[in-house]
């Protein structure tokens, strides 16, 4: 079994962002994503992000830990929220980020994590 | 032989051993002890069989030299599974290993220029630097090319199988146009170097028999391979001893491939009784109806208007639309075509000035016509198209 990253990524600008009839529609549909993937073995950990404006970045400088305000990422689209799922290859992860496409109207992209080294 | 029985080997190693690098080494080692041995031993009754087997050992070995403990555990525990036939078969009927193969290295996760590549050199069993030279890339631009897609297939866990009944018809439509790119790239190559380069055209069509030998029912498979033996078939007549291009109007017919015409055009009957068109077979009838004509004038024109119409139905693109202006402009004379021309959007595209150009020729408006062409002329850098288009503007001129 691998563990696959799916995210998707929002544009910061709220002039594109969708009605809210829409939004409760988006979210019913991402829903019904989560539940098949719990029914099918394949959920292991899922949720939105709140917008770029609330994240904190850490760097270590000259041996200290500096503290700054936004994104890492300099841009206009950030990370808005991400699955992470267990499927035994990419055709299975796919067949989840086709669901998640579908149900999120945005671009979702499905990355392999790396397996963890033995002895 | 070596291609043929190369592509079949490594097909087999990856299944067996799951892991392409391992494969591809191991047949390089055989085919490199067959080299050694053979003309000593003589040829073995089955010169495949052996290579087949030589390999796996060689990977055997390989693998064992080269792990850790706890690798060499779960190996030990594999390779046992294997002897006992545990090792789990995907369901489904049991397929050719090359077709898996194929449907891995043309995997839509891949990019196209990475599809092609791995095709050529894991089915085709050319050289890294023989397929550079086919694209036009420097050796080292193809190297890391193929070792990205072989990476990603690795770490993104693509898999080593033949899609299901549902993925089918997306899946092969992957291979097809990877095979068809492949063919179109040797039929672009004309004059100059082409002597050099390996001939695209041969193992597209090679690789495309394959396709079409493991997975019969599958008709767009057969029409692409119609197409391609009913396009080579004109290569010696397309172009001059110069390397210049000479039109379809212009051939000598004479020197089409009578062989290939006859294979395509059965084939294209095939398709026919099937009856479940597709881009691909009706693009094959299309040039089988070319093919059937004694000359240019003799051609059944409405015949290949109402197979673009088909054709546009199914592949309702600007380029199909601007093919079957050209079929308009026999029917209907070229203002019906011309007409048609200037509702399409293809403005960067070279064809499409250089038939506007032909088709303001045809009306006697000469002073467009030149214009057209050197718009043409400035939207291509293949030199033999160049060097067509000049001579174009030179007829009119004089």
């Amino acid at each position: 079994m691998k563990q696959y990253l799916m995210s998707v990524y929002h544009r910061d600008v709220t002039e594109s962002a969708p009605a809210p009839a829409d939004i409760e529609q988006i979210m019913a549909d991402v829903g019904a994503v989560n539940d098949e993937l719990r029914a099918g073995g394949a959920w292991v950990f899922a949720g939105g992000l709140y917008p770029s404006s609330t994240a904190t970045v850490l760097t270590l400088t000259d041996g200290e830990v500096l503290v700054t305000d936004g994104p890492f990422l300099e841009g206009k689209e950030h990370i808005g929220g991400i699955w992470v799922i267990e499927a035994p290859d990419l055709d299975a992860a796919l067949c989840w980020g086709r669901k998640a496409a579908r149900a999120c109207r945005i671009p979702v992209e499905v990355r392999p994590f790396q397996e963890e080294a033995r002895d | 032989m070596f291609r043929e029985e190369h592509g079949r080997a490594v097909a087999v190693l990856v299944r067996v051993f799951g892991d392409i690098d391992i494969a591809e080494d191991a047949v390089q080692e055989a085919f490199a002890l067959a080299c050694q041995r053979w003309p000593q031993t003589g040829v073995p009754g089955s010169p495949a069989g052996w290579i087949i087997t030589t390999a796996r050992n060689r990977a055997i070995d390989r693998l064992r030299r080269e792990s850790s403990r706890a690798e060499r555990h779960r190996q030990a525990e594999w390779l046992l599974a294997q002897q006992r036939g545990q090792t789990a078969e995907p369901e489904g009927p049991v397929r050719d290993d090359r077709l898996r193969l194929i449907f891995t290295c043309c995997h839509p996760a891949l990019a196209q220029p990475a599809q092609v590549a791995l095709t050529l050199k894991l089915l085709g069993g050319l050289q890294t630097h023989e397929i550079a030279r086919a694209f036009l890339v420097s050796e080292s631009t193809m190297a890391q090319r193929l070792v990205r897609a072989k990476g990603k297939i690795r770490d993104a866990g693509i898999p080593y199988r033949v899609p299901s009944e549902a993925d089918l018809p997306d899946r092969l439509g992957s291979v097809l146009a990877a095979l068809y790119l492949i063919f179109n790239e040797g039929y672009a190559a004309s004059g100059g170097d082409s002597h050099v380069r390996v001939d695209l055209c041969d193992e597209a069509i090679r690789l495309a028999r394959l396709v079409c030998a493991l997975m019969p029912d599958e008709h767009e498979a057969t029409g692409l391979l119609a197409l391609m033996l009913l396009a080579h078939a004109r290569r010696l007549a397309r172009t001059t001893p110069s390397g210049d291009l000479v039109l379809l109007a212009d051939q000598d017919r004479s020197l089409w491939d009578r062989e290939l015409i006859s294979e395509g055009q059965s084939l294209v009957r095939a398709c026919l009784r099937a009856n479940l068109p597709g881009p691909h077979q009706v693009q094959a009838a299309i040039n089988a109806v070319h093919a059937d004509a004694q000359s240019y004038e003799q051609t059944d024109w409405p015949q290949i208007l109402a197979l673009y119409d088909q054709l546009f139905a199914v592949s309702p693109s600007p380029v199909v639309a601007l093919n079957r202006a050209v079929a308009v402009a026999e029917v209907r004379g070229p203002d019906a075509a011309l007409e048609l021309l200037d509702d399409l959007d293809l403005d960067r595209y070279q064809r499409y000035h250089a038939i506007r150009a032909d088709l303001l020729r045809r009306l006697d408006r000469t002073i467009e016509a030149k214009d057209a062409y050197r718009v043409a002329i400035a939207l291509t850098d293949n030199p033999s198209e160049r060097r067509f288009l000049q001579r174009r503007i030179r007829a009119l001129t004089s």
